[in-house]
């Protein structure tokens, strides 16, 4: 927090930026500060609207010249408050980083093992050795695979809520999606666990009887507790998300251009196709890239379905998968400083990556804004 | 080429809002009819009714009868799809797909029906285009994207669009609205070259323009604000513009009214 | 598709009227289809003793979308066959998302109302052994109240004095730089910033007025959850000020009013009620999470009430810990506490909602 004094100071240097911003509104001499403190000019409550504070306003006006603004004026007082909220959001995000490698760094001097090729995770051992490979690997399966499964079914919801189901319907069912979103990762965590395994582990048996010989869908059991369950489950997790943002940018297809695909002789889908589909497909793969942030950190539900075996395997069925945050859960409990350290080198490695994934997505969705707001 | 259009009785309503009532117009082949009338009074509701575009909006609907040589559009087992590739429409704004390049807006409609070949595209796109009066324009940048053109140019590109699938008949919604006087005469310009090969059905608010195009026109108009709009007058252009034999008629171009 | 690569599309053959009329696949026809799918898939799947229902349903869903884009295509041809068998898929994968919310909907009343009784929302976990039925969640509802609430009062401030910075006063690419890291905070995953609060304050901070150990805390917790908080609230309440019209603020300025008087008197109060909704999402959103509170606050089973010493629970960890815990009465108590939990959030999305929509109709 030693960084708050030093970048309430820039709120000086912010000072000329917001005069050129009074200059351009409307009552730019009068928002200047005078002598007169603010209080004694504007009446208090809705004193505003009537003549009192006019009256207070001739009164200004009358002198030779022109009141100075003050060096610390309230004014200056709350603009720099708001300007270090404002920067409060990039030092959270710094000291995120500085605070996660000041106590990574102890833990990876005493790994014993290469950080990023080791598979297991042994880190409170008299030798520590952990590697992120195997994590990391699971991470990237398990949200890729989730995506895979919830990006199709994601956009034929939000094409049918924007396009096939009546107005009404559209609405109250994108309200129930929704909801769906705001359901609590542990509630299902819960169900994944002691529901979904279940149906799961019977297909997941059927799949490795008649399509054992696929290697994705062989081994010898026991099954259940799989990356295939963990991915639904977080497959039908990031589809709300998913489906409400493409719903929007579906929705929002110009009007102008779906008649003009009709009225070329489009069917629907055609229509859909050639007006809705390319309009929104920024839209889609920034959604789709915020599910994936979602998923890569997704953490109790995965911690509460997986095998949580720490080794790199395509097998989708077997007890087993693992990733870093579902790592983190599971083993900080008994972790030691060494194994606290280590974790948090892991969850670097995570804050990494999803951050890239973030600032990805967000970049291709603000670029479509600003091309939507040229066009519009 | 083109068609004859017959509109029997034609009612639209928008839910329960009837828009126009009891249209009934006969538009011969190969001329350029305007539709006139005030803000409001269903011309273009009618306009949309022709190519069964006005049933897209939620909850709108239409009564009656209206033939394509011989054939009502509105029968139980007829295609959209093949109505609309047979009457092609441009609407007030120019509305190019703001995704694809000049090339790919023109030969959109030929897609859709299935043209796969580049070199039938190319010729079908460089046909429109020169009907379209643009081709010397964007020839050098067909792969450009169509937003980046000039309001003038999208709108003769939205044209090209229309009459690259080859329709019977171009319906044209205020087709100049959006446009400065310079793209406004080209259009019209277009108008005239294109009657030789479409029927062409206009609205307009400008009756200048209608004066100067049109072969034929249609006044509409509405009692008050809530009742459906109706066909007051529908003669020669000539006729329309010089000896109406509707008082209401002359009190519109005489601009009493509206 | 070869036939109609002519110059010329097909309807606008020279000379020839063009067909208006199509034949079109009859209701019945569809019906049909589908039922022969079913019986289809049936016969397949039990008569060579492959798989069971859910086979069956899946099969017959296939076999329905192959023959109805088969029997489209003879009838209507391939463009209206197109057409159906998207229009049905898109209608399927809608179906296909209900499921599972039905199913967790079903599964969290059933299974959780068995233990939704007075002793479990006034008892705590303190001395129950894993023989003991009963036990209750009374500790973890105050940590997740304690801990939501300090958190909310940490970042509303915080929140909204920066969106009015974002809104307001900041101008070029530093607001601008501001605006997008703030959207780039909304990504970061919960067990981060758990982490982060871990790594700063339970192992940096906290051992100077703890003895020199690492204190685990519910303000950790608050810590950890206002990193999380922090990017729904701006968001929301940046949208809430671009929406206060110009006009407003301009007619201030002409009285002769300072900025930061007319932001504070006008601009907020008129936004204040879309702010509310952002701020009630952000809590239903915080509500939820176990774990930044499983790294923080470090759980336990007795009832503490100071938030600023020693462990807390919350309701989410509370399910996670029972869930993992070997008592045969553990997951009864773990999906009474998931039925509350979804309760409460839900409660708020569902009020946030209504006064989102209350708001923007009287607009």
């Amino acid at each position: 927090m030693g960084d708050t004094p030093d970048r309430s100071a820039n709120a000086g240097t912010g000072g000329p930026r917001v005069t050129i911003g009074h200059a351009g509104s409307a009552g730019a001499a009068l928002s200047v500060d005078v002598p007169v403190t603010p209080a004694d000019r504007a009446p208090d409550g809705a004193g505003w609207r009537g003549g009192g504070g006019g009256g207070g306003g001739t009164g200004l006006g009358g002198g030779g010249a022109l009141p100075r603004r003050s060096a610390f004026g309230a004014e200056r007082l709350f603009q720099g408050f708001t300007m270090a909220a404002g920067t409060m959001v990039l030092v959270i995000i710094v000291a995120i980083a500085i605070f996660l490698i000041a106590k990574a760094v102890p833990a990876l001097n005493a790994n014993t093992a290469n950080f990023f090729t080791f598979e297991g995770w042994f880190p409170n051992e008299a030798q520590p050795r952990f590697g992120i490979g195997a994590l990391a690997f699971g991470t990237v399966l398990t949200s890729l695979l989730a995506l895979l499964l919830a990006v199709p079914v994601a956009l034929g919801i939000a094409l049918y809520l924007s396009h096939y189901a009546p107005r009404r319907v559209g609405t109250a069912l994108g309200f129930l999606i929704d909801l769906l979103a705001a359901v609590p990762s542990v509630v299902f965590g819960l169900w994944g666990r002691d529901f979904f395994y279940g149906p799961v582990q019977e297909f997941s048996v059927w799949l490795n009887k008649y399509f054992g010989w696929i290697p994705i869908f062989g081994g010898e059991g026991p099954f259940g507790r799989s990356i295939l369950l963990g991915s639904l489950v977080l497959a039908i997790m990031v589809l709300p998300i998913i489906t409400s943002l493409s719903r929007e940018v579906f929705r929002q297809t110009p009007t102008a251009n779906e008649e003009a695909a009709l009225a070329l002789g489009a069917t629907k889908w055609e229509m859909i196709r050639t007006a809705v589909l390319p309009y929104g497909r920024p839209g889609v793969i920034g959604a789709t890239m915020l599910g994936l942030g979602r998923a890569l950190g997704e953490t109790i539900a995965l911690a509460m379905t997986l095998g949580i075996v720490s080794n790199i395997s395509f097998n989708l069925i077997e007890n087993g998968g693992n990733t870093v945050a579902a790592n983190i859960a599971n083993a900080f409990g008994e972790a030691n400083d060494v194994g606290r350290g280590a974790l948090i080198a892991s969850g670097l490695v995570l804050f990494s990556i999803t951050l890239i994934v973030n600032i990805t997505a967000r970049a291709i969705i603000y670029r479509r804004r600003e091309f939507t707001e040229s066009a519009a | 080429m083109a068609k004859r259009i017959d509109a029997t009785s034609v009612t639209a309503y928008y839910g329960g809002f009837k828009a126009i009532e009891d249209i009934n117009l006969t538009v011969e082949p190969k001329t350029v009819t305007a539709l006139i009338g005030p803000s409001g009074c269903g011309k273009s509701t009618f306009l949309r009714t022709i190519n069964r575009m006005h049933e897209v909006l939620p909850a709108a609907r239409v009564e009656g009868k209206l033939t394509i040589d011989d054939q009502n559009i509105y029968e139980r087992d007829v295609d959209v799809t093949a109505v609309r590739r047979m009457i092609g429409m441009v609407f007030q704004r120019p509305n190019p797909f703001p995704t694809m390049s000049i090339f790919d807006n023109v030969v959109a409609g030929l897609r859709l029906n299935g043209v796969r070949k580049k070199s039938v595209l190319e010729d079908a796109a460089e046909r429109a285009l020169k009907s379209a009066n643009l081709w010397d324009e964007v020839k050098d940048r067909l792969g450009k994207p169509g937003a980046g053109l000039s309001g003038g140019q999208q709108q003769r590109l939205c044209i090209a669009r229309t009459i690259a699938v080859e329709p019977q008949v171009v319906l044209m919604d205020e087709p100049c609205s959006a446009l400065d006087p310079i793209s406004t005469l080209a259009i019209e310009d277009l108008m005239f070259k294109l009657k030789d090969r479409y029927t062409i059905i206009i609205v307009t608010h400008n009756m200048q323009q209608a004066a100067r195009v049109s072969d034929r026109t249609a006044f509409f108009s509405i009692e008050q604000t809530g009742d459906p709009g109706r066909l007051i007058e529908y003669d020669d252009t000539q006729k329309i513009f010089s000896n109406p034999s509707v008082k209401k008629t002359e009190d519109y171009i005489t601009g009493r009214f509206g | 598709m070869t036939t109609t690569m002519t110059p010329a599309p097909p309807s606008a053959a020279p000379g020839q009227s063009p067909q208006l009329r199509t034949r079109k696949l009859p209701v019945v026809a569809s019906l049909g289809i589908a039922v022969a799918a079913v019986v289809l898939a049936a016969a397949l799947v039990y008569g060579a003793g492959i798989g069971g229902t859910a086979l069956v349903v899946a099969l017959a869903v296939v076999f329905y979308l192959v023959g109805l884009f088969a029997a489209s295509n003879a009838v209507e041809g391939r463009r209206q066959a197109r057409n159906r068998t998207w229009s049905a898929l898109i209608h399927s994968a809608f179906v296909l998302a209900l499921l599972p919310l039905a199913s967790v909907t079903w599964t969290l009343v059933s299974k959780g109302i068995e233990r939704l009784d007075g002793d479990f929302f006034g008892s705590s976990m303190n001395n129950i052994g894993a023989r003991d039925p009963n036990g209750g969640a009374y500790h973890a509802i105050v940590g997740t109240l304690e801990q939501v609430g300090v958190a909310t009062l940490i970042t509303v401030p915080l929140g909204i004095a920066c969106a009015i910075y974002i809104v307001e006063y900041g101008r070029g690419r530093f607001a601008f730089t501001i605006r997008f890291f703030v959207d780039v905070m909304t990504g970061i995953p919960s067990i981060v910033a758990g982490l982060f609060v871990l790594a700063f304050w339970i192992l940096i901070v906290s051992p100077y007025f703890n003895d020199g150990r690492p204190g685990y805390s519910g303000f950790a917790a608050s810590l950890a959850l206002s990193v999380l908080m922090l990017p729904t609230i701006v968001r929301s309440t940046e949208e809430m000020l671009r929406l206060v019209p110009a006009p407003l603020r301009e007619g201030s300025y002409a009285l002769g009013i300072p900025k930061w008087k007319t932001i504070l008197r006008i601009v907020l109060p008129t936004a204040l009620p879309g702010i509310v909704t952002g701020v009630m999402l952000a809590v239903a959103r915080a509500a939820g999470e176990t774990a930044p509170v499983l790294l923080v606050a470090g759980g336990g089973a007795a009832i503490n009430f100071n938030p600023f010493e020693n462990n807390q629970s919350s309701l989410a960890l509370f399910v996670y810990q029972q869930a993992g815990d070997a008592s045969r009465y553990a997951p009864a108590r773990a999906w009474a506490a998931a039925l509350t939990l979804v309760a409460l959030v839900l409660v708020l999305t569902i009020a946030a909602k209504l006064l989102a929509r209350r708001n923007r109709f009287s607009r």
